[in-house]
């Protein structure tokens, strides 16, 4: 009788072998669809968006848009696209559900695979994925809108005021914590609550959403989309408990003694990484994580809120990151005259989504590539006022597959500058890993899990996200909370029985 | 939300307040500290943990009010609530048997000096506190000080309390007298600079305990980092108590200036 939910395989919902499918494949032919232009995203203009904080710089397709964008898709037998989403959705099925007009079916099929669509559909580089293996690139035409569509089926599902989502059993009383409420944890909670698990997710910060609320500006992800993600959850069952730093509020011991059976650690990245360089502990040097969690988490900047910030009237950004991306085009909002990439590689090499780098050239963000900071200058208050700047160029590739940055011998300049804003990656947070007494962790302090399962070397404790990659994405955060919930369930069903 | 349950005034500016936070309570050790929200467009301001009552569910907290937010925290009563407490945080004091250990003690860093004062007396230490402050009615906790020191030398600048004359002429008497083999200092950063260099001259181990500014305060956003033997630390997570001998305490006064606002 007992359903397994674990076991449901993407394509379930949308079958291509589906009759209305078959009848959506029959109705144009490929050089009818191929002949339709890629849809191109309404946006806020540049130079009004650079006066607000909080517009959505995409706005969105329109509903004819989408439905258009959708008949694009060719509905191969064997998609591409698929193999490029890092956690297989049934990219096809919910597009083909948008261009017959079900966009609450296609938002359905999107949540059997993955916990936060209207998220991805903003924050996941699909040029990378997805979209790079849509047969459309090998007719050397730009591929299907897919990250776009996604967007729209999660944002029709959301105005819809009609929840999408996929069948809950009924509570089975097991109690499972989770430690962090990213992606990684939010995706967790959402797959074990709908199994029957009593979930409840601690999170250290006073708001629930992780990166997706200190992180990302609201301009690229309103707090509102993340918000309804909760709030969706909680409607399922789920708890959240603010302000509990897992390890410290609680120890291990505690949860265990409250009845928690297991835990998924999902603490996200932590510490951020300086380069080392002399003058990096000026006033006017800081983090990408401080200078965006003031902002975004603590309203600095904004009437009525008492958090500070520093506003740079020249602002440089070192590195070449999607943080950096958010960090320079922040400061820009911020009422930055001049707001600068400094990037050590060259453009192509950029880990920045493609739409993220294009919005910030079309705000008036300016690009010094093959460059690298060697060190700060003060002026007479310890206040940073220059940057001097080593021009690079690249040689043979590194370990990474990218051709490495090499200096220019001889070819420094200096820059006058008052804000820096460092983003150049982060180290795992210890906070958890250094409370639990025989956690296993590797060499770089991110925990150290089984490839398949998640599990770490304590049987109770499956760990995702970035506590276990070092800093990767919200797709992939959210790939292994999909991942350790089936893990841990099959586990459980398995001592159970 | 935490309640406020007492609240007592040290002085003007300095106000003690209890706290309801049960798990903080039961988990907290020397040296912990906690972030505060006042309300719910505050900031995160980190405070450490005077004492804490685990069968009550409770934590004493000292704050001192140098800006909005501790001003906005120092006027807050009795049944009012603090939007959030986090913690405890940080790493915990090194606790151990030394033989003699002197505490020395500024201002408002008293507060978070009474735990370690307590703790090092149950570990079996000879305690000799030196509690200073500018004058006498600014020397806050001075009975359980006392309750749990073998000696209290107490120093103001004015003379209106003890002796007149600074933390360090307090320290320096003692280590001149007798073998002292473990050295805690807590209070503003240019006090703790001035003991750290005079037990630093007479080699005696020294830990200092920082409050920089921070965001986060659970190692995320790097705003706290100071340098420690010419590395970067980070106070939240890998302090707040360090080496003395090791830091850079002008860096981290020129830092503690970011925002053109003193913090206790």
């Amino acid at each position: 009788m007992e359903e397994n939910i674990s076991s449901a395989k993407a394509g379930t919902i949308s079958p291509r072998d589906a009759a209305w499918r078959e009848q959506l494949r029959q109705e144009k032919n490929a050089k009818e669809r191929t002949a339709i232009p890629r849809a191109t995203m309404p946006q806020l203009d540049p130079a009004y968006r650079i006066t607000t904080m909080l517009a959505e710089v995409n706005q969105g397709l329109s509903e004819e848009q989408a439905v258009l964008e959708a008949s694009r898709c060719l509905d191969c037998p064997d998609p591409g696209c698929v193999t490029g989403c890092p956690v297989g959705i049934n990219i096809p099925g919910f597009i083909k559900n948008i261009e017959r007009g079900d966009f609450r079916q296609a938002a359905m099929t999107l949540k059997e695979t993955s916990a936060l669509p209207a998220v991805c559909g903003r924050v996941c580089p699909q040029e990378k994925q997805c979209e790079s293996k849509c047969i459309y690139n090998r007719m050397k035409k730009p591929p299907v809108a897919i990250g776009w569509l996604e967007r729209f089926a999660a944002d029709s599902e959301r105005m819809s005021g009609e929840s999408a989502s996929p069948a809950q059993l009924a509570s089975n009383g097991r109690k499972i914590a989770v430690v962090g409420s990213g992606p990684a944890g939010l995706s967790f909670a959402g797959e074990m609550s709908r199994r029957g698990y009593e979930i409840t997710v601690f999170e250290a910060l006073h708001e629930i959403g992780g990166v997706l609320k200190y992180g990302i500006p609201e301009f690229r992800l309103p707090n509102s989309v993340v918000e309804n993600e909760i709030d969706s959850l909680r409607a399922a069952g789920v708890k959240f408990e603010a302000d509990v730093i897992v390890g410290k509020t609680y120890s291990f011991d505690d949860l265990m003694s409250m009845g928690f059976e297991e835990m998924f650690v999902a603490s996200g990245a932590g510490l951020p990484r300086f380069m080392g360089i002399p003058g990096e502990n000026l006033i006017g040097v800081l983090s990408s994580n401080e200078y965006l969690t003031r902002i975004n988490l603590m309203g600095a900047g904004r009437e009525g809120y008492a958090t500070p910030v520093l506003h740079g009237r020249r602002v440089a950004v070192i590195g070449g990151g999607n943080t950096a991306m958010d960090s320079v085009r922040t400061a820009l909002r911020m009422g930055a005259e001049e707001a600068s990439i400094i990037y050590r590689r060259s453009e192509a090499e950029m880990p920045a989504r493609v739409e993220e780098v294009h919005h910030a050239k079309e705000e008036g963000v300016k690009f010094l590539t093959l460059h690298n900071p060697v060190e700060y200058l003060a002026d007479e208050n310890g206040r940073v006022r220059a940057m001097r700047l080593q021009r690079m160029e690249l040689g043979e590739p590194d370990a990474s597959g990218r051709r490495s940055p090499v200096p220019v011998e001889g070819a420094i300049e200096e820059v006058p500058v008052d804000l820096v804003i460092v983003s150049v990656g982060v180290s795992p947070n210890p906070l958890v890993p250094s409370a639990i007494e025989g956690l296993e962790v590797t060499r770089r302090g991110t925990i150290a899990v089984d490839d398949d399962t998640l599990q770490s070397s304590i049987p109770v404790l499956y760990a995702g996200g970035d506590i276990v990659r070092g800093g990767a994405t919200v797709i992939l955060a959210m790939g292994d909370g999909r991942r350790a919930a089936a893990a841990m369930d099959d586990m459980l069903s398995g001592r159970k029985n | 939300m935490n309640k406020i349950l007492d609240k007592q005034h040290f002085s003007e500016k300095v106000v003690k307040l209890v706290v309801e936070a049960p798990a903080i309570a039961r988990s907290r050790k020397p040296g912990h500290f906690v972030i505060v929200i006042d309300n719910a467009r505050g900031e995160r301001i980190p405070l450490t943990i005077a004492d804490a009552d685990p069968v009550k569910g409770t934590i004493t907290l000292v704050i001192q009010a140098v800006g909005d937010s501790t001003r906005a925290i120092c006027a807050m009563n009795p049944g009012d609530f603090l939007h959030d407490v986090v913690g405890p945080l940080g790493r915990a004091t090194d606790i151990a048997n030394y033989g003699t250990v002197v505490c020395a003690g500024g201002g408002v860093g008293v507060a978070p000096l009474l735990p370690i004062i307590k703790a090092m007396k149950q570990a079996g230490n000879r305690v000799v506190s030196v509690l200073a402050a500018r004058n006498a009615s600014l020397i806050i906790l001075e009975d359980q000080v006392r309750e749990w020191s073998d000696e209290v030398i107490i120093m103001t600048d004015d003379g209106s309390a003890g002796e007149k004359g600074l933390v360090t002429q307090g320290v320096e008497k003692v280590i001149q007298r007798e073998k002292v083999d473990h050295a805690v200092t807590i209070g503003p950063a240019i006090m703790m600079k001035f003991v750290s260099a005079l037990t630093k001259k007479y080699g005696v181990p020294t830990i200092c305990s920082l409050n920089t500014i921070m965001v986060d305060g659970t190692g995320m956003c790097g705003a706290c980092r100071v340098s420690v033997g010419g590395k970067t630390r980070f106070v939240c997570v890998d302090g707040p108590e360090f080496d003395a001998h090791q830091v850079d305490f002008d860096e981290m006064m020129l830092r503690m200036r970011a925002y053109d606002k003193p913090r206790n």
